[in-house]
């Protein structure tokens, strides 16, 4: 707001210097005194062209401030399936929809205004059309920006997210039911997710587990959990996904948690 | 038809009734019918897919594909996209040439009145402007877009983002159009508010961006509004009054050199042929041949005699 007010302010001053020139250089042409009203007129023009290049400074400082704060929300968005890191998404994301033309089940949509993540960015949420995982990636290969990997060999190596049993109190499963709609409906059971035998409280349970290293985080699993709010859901990897560290000799620590893209 | 005239001559604009009392008010607005149908075919090349299931232009603005092959990519944003380090690809290079190669052929800012859909909302706020009498102008520099366009660029860089894109209500308006408008109405609205209560031609003659990037093609292109006729010019002023940047049209109709309106802020409008009665205007291309008064039988004060007709004045 603040540069706003200062842009109007040399914007002001420099139409009314204009203006001056406009109405009074031309009479004043005839006169001896142009050759001074010139130099004033070119001080003020060199002084006006700082003040304006100061002002396009502060405005993009204050722009990219703005987009830093826009971008905290992004974080929680599903991206279509192809797309490129976060960061350099918003490099190249031209926010065209040739995506979300491409999806033969409406899975993507733009964000518009508010919504949760960078206006007019594709996104889809799991939970109302989850992505179908079509073979050979339509979506991805209708992007003419590079903002999806066209080259995508096979949706298999999508990366949306990672679906995350978020809530052990309400899942069916936890409760030693066999539910398992999760692990059934996923298009790449018994990869993405598995059933473990778990003894809980000295109960046998059945265990829905996400492979993270599979998972496409395609979000079928989160569409159809039966429950009327999700106990699994998809989070962007950064969100859903733990990190091993180095041991002391600087070694990566065995395990999960490297992230899909890196593998 | 009868009954409604004195309707339609209250609606008409000032700039435009002077022409439309002596020629016709289908005279008075034939290029703005025209925009106005070009502006709506824009759109509804995007829209025939979603709403009938026949794709012609898939995507939107920003970049598209027409028929399946054609591939069109917007250059400011694509130029954005430079600045914040991405690595373009191929078919977005063919396509940001495609649209560049058009405009430097039919006037930069021939985006602006042609194409733009915020072109409407911002007319129509002049428009309204007038009919209200509201007067209140707070000045801005004409400049400012281009340090407005300076600064999305520079925001780019800095945030490693497509900046502009974020705020852009001619993106937010076309792509809501296309793919759903959410929440959008209100920077539409605000862009609206501006021009009407706040700054004459507010948005897009002082403040955006992307006009200010297509004045920089039509600086150079070949499609330009000439003045060939000027010396038949009555100084009735309506041209002045019904264009968007009438600083353009002064050095082509007064001044003594070229008769080509050259300046890159013109729109291509054809605001200046619709509302000057005795044609002083007309569409030319930069390579045009010298002013040839011989060429026109005009009475240096009047209307040409193969024109002039009973008319209610
Ligand atoms: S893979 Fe298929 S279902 Fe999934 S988003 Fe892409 S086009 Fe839609
Ligand atoms: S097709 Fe590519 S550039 Fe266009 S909206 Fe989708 S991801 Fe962005
Ligand atoms: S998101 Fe769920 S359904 Fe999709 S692959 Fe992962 S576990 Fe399977
Ligand atoms: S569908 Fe839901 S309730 Fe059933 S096992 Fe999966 S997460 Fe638990
Ligand atoms: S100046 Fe901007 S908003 Fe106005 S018509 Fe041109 S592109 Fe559209």
């Amino acid at each position: 707001m603040k540069d706003g007010r200062t842009g109007d302010g040399s914007g002001e001053s420099a139409l009314r210097n204009g203006d001056r020139d406009k109405t009074q250089e031309r009479p004043a042409a005839r006169t001896p005194a142009r050759a001074s009203s010139n130099r004033v007129s070119r001080r003020d023009f060199i002084g006006n062209v700082a003040k304006s290049a100061g002002v396009a400074c502060l405005a993009a400082v204050a722009l990219d401030q703005y987009i830093r704060t826009a971008r905290a929300t992004d974080a929680k968005a599903l991206r279509p399936p192809g797309a490129i890191k976060e960061e350099e998404f918003l490099a190249a994301c031209v926010r065209c929809g040739l995506c979300v033309r491409a999806c033969p089940y409406d899975t993507l949509k733009l964000a518009t205004m508010g919504e949760e993540t960078a206006l007019g960015t594709p996104y889809f949420v799991a939970r109302d059309v989850p992505c179908f995982m079509c073979d050979d990636v339509p979506c991805a290969k209708a992007c003419p920006t590079g903002a999806l990997d066209r080259e995508i060999p096979n949706i298999r190596h999508a990366d949306m997210g990672i679906a995350v049993l978020v809530d052990h109190e309400t899942c069916l499963n936890y409760k030693g039911m066999h539910c398992s709609i999760c692990y059934r409906v996923c298009p790449i059971r018994d990869e993405a997710i598995t059933l473990e035998k778990q003894t809980i409280r000295g109960r046998q349970m059945i265990i829905p587990t996400v492979h993270s290293s599979k998972c496409t985080g395609c979000g079928t699993c989160e569409k159809q959990c039966v429950l009327e709010e999700a106990a699994i859901r998809v989070l962007p990897r950064p969100l859903g996904q733990g990190k091993a560290g180095r041991n002391h000799a600087g070694r990566p620590v065995t395990g999960h948690g490297t992230l899909k893209r890196d593998l | 038809m009868g009954a409604l005239k004195p309707y339609i001559e209250r609606m008409t604009s000032d700039a435009r009734s002077y022409a439309a009392a002596r020629r016709g008010w289908l005279f008075a607005h034939r290029f703005w019918l025209i925009r106005r149908i070009s502006q709506l075919a824009v759109l509804g090349i995007f829209l025939t897919g979603p709403w009938l299931g026949i794709w012609i232009a898939r995507g939107n603005f920003a970049s598209s594909e027409i028929v399946g092959v054609l591939p069109l990519a917007d250059p400011f944003i694509f130029l954005q996209s430079l600045a914040a380090w991405h690595k373009p690809i191929a078919l977005a290079v063919i396509g940001v040439a495609f649209i560049s190669a058009f405009y430097f052929l039919v006037g930069g800012r021939a985006y602006c009145s042609w194409v733009c859909p915020v072109n409407v909302v911002t007319d129509t706020a002049y428009w309204l402007r007038e009919k209200l009498g509201l007067t209140r102008d707070r000045k801005l520099d004409k400049r400012t877009r281009i340090w407005v366009m300076v600064a999305a660029l520079l925001a780019s860089a800095l945030s490693g983002t497509i900046a502009w894109e974020f705020v852009n209500p001619v993106s937010l308006l076309q792509r809501g159009l296309i793919f759903g408008m959410g929440a959008g109405w209100g920077v539409i609205a605000a862009v609206f508010m501006l021009d009407l209560f706040v700054t004459r031609r507010g948005w897009c003659s002082h403040l955006c961006p992307v006009g200010a990037f297509y004045g920089l093609i039509g600086s150079k292109s070949v499609v330009r509004v000439s003045a060939i006729n000027r010396s038949a010019c009555t100084d009735c002023g309506a041209c002045f009054k019904a264009c968007p940047e009438p600083h353009v049209i002064t050095p082509a109709l007064k001044g003594a050199g070229t008769h080509l309106i050259l300046s890159g802020d013109c729109t291509n409008c054809a605001a200046c042929i619709d509302s000057c009665y005795i044609d002083v205007f007309q569409y030319g291309n930069r390579f045009a041949a010298k002013h040839d008064p011989s060429r026109f039988l005009i009475e240096p004060h009047g209307v040409p005699a193969s024109q002039r007709r009973e008319t209610a004045a």
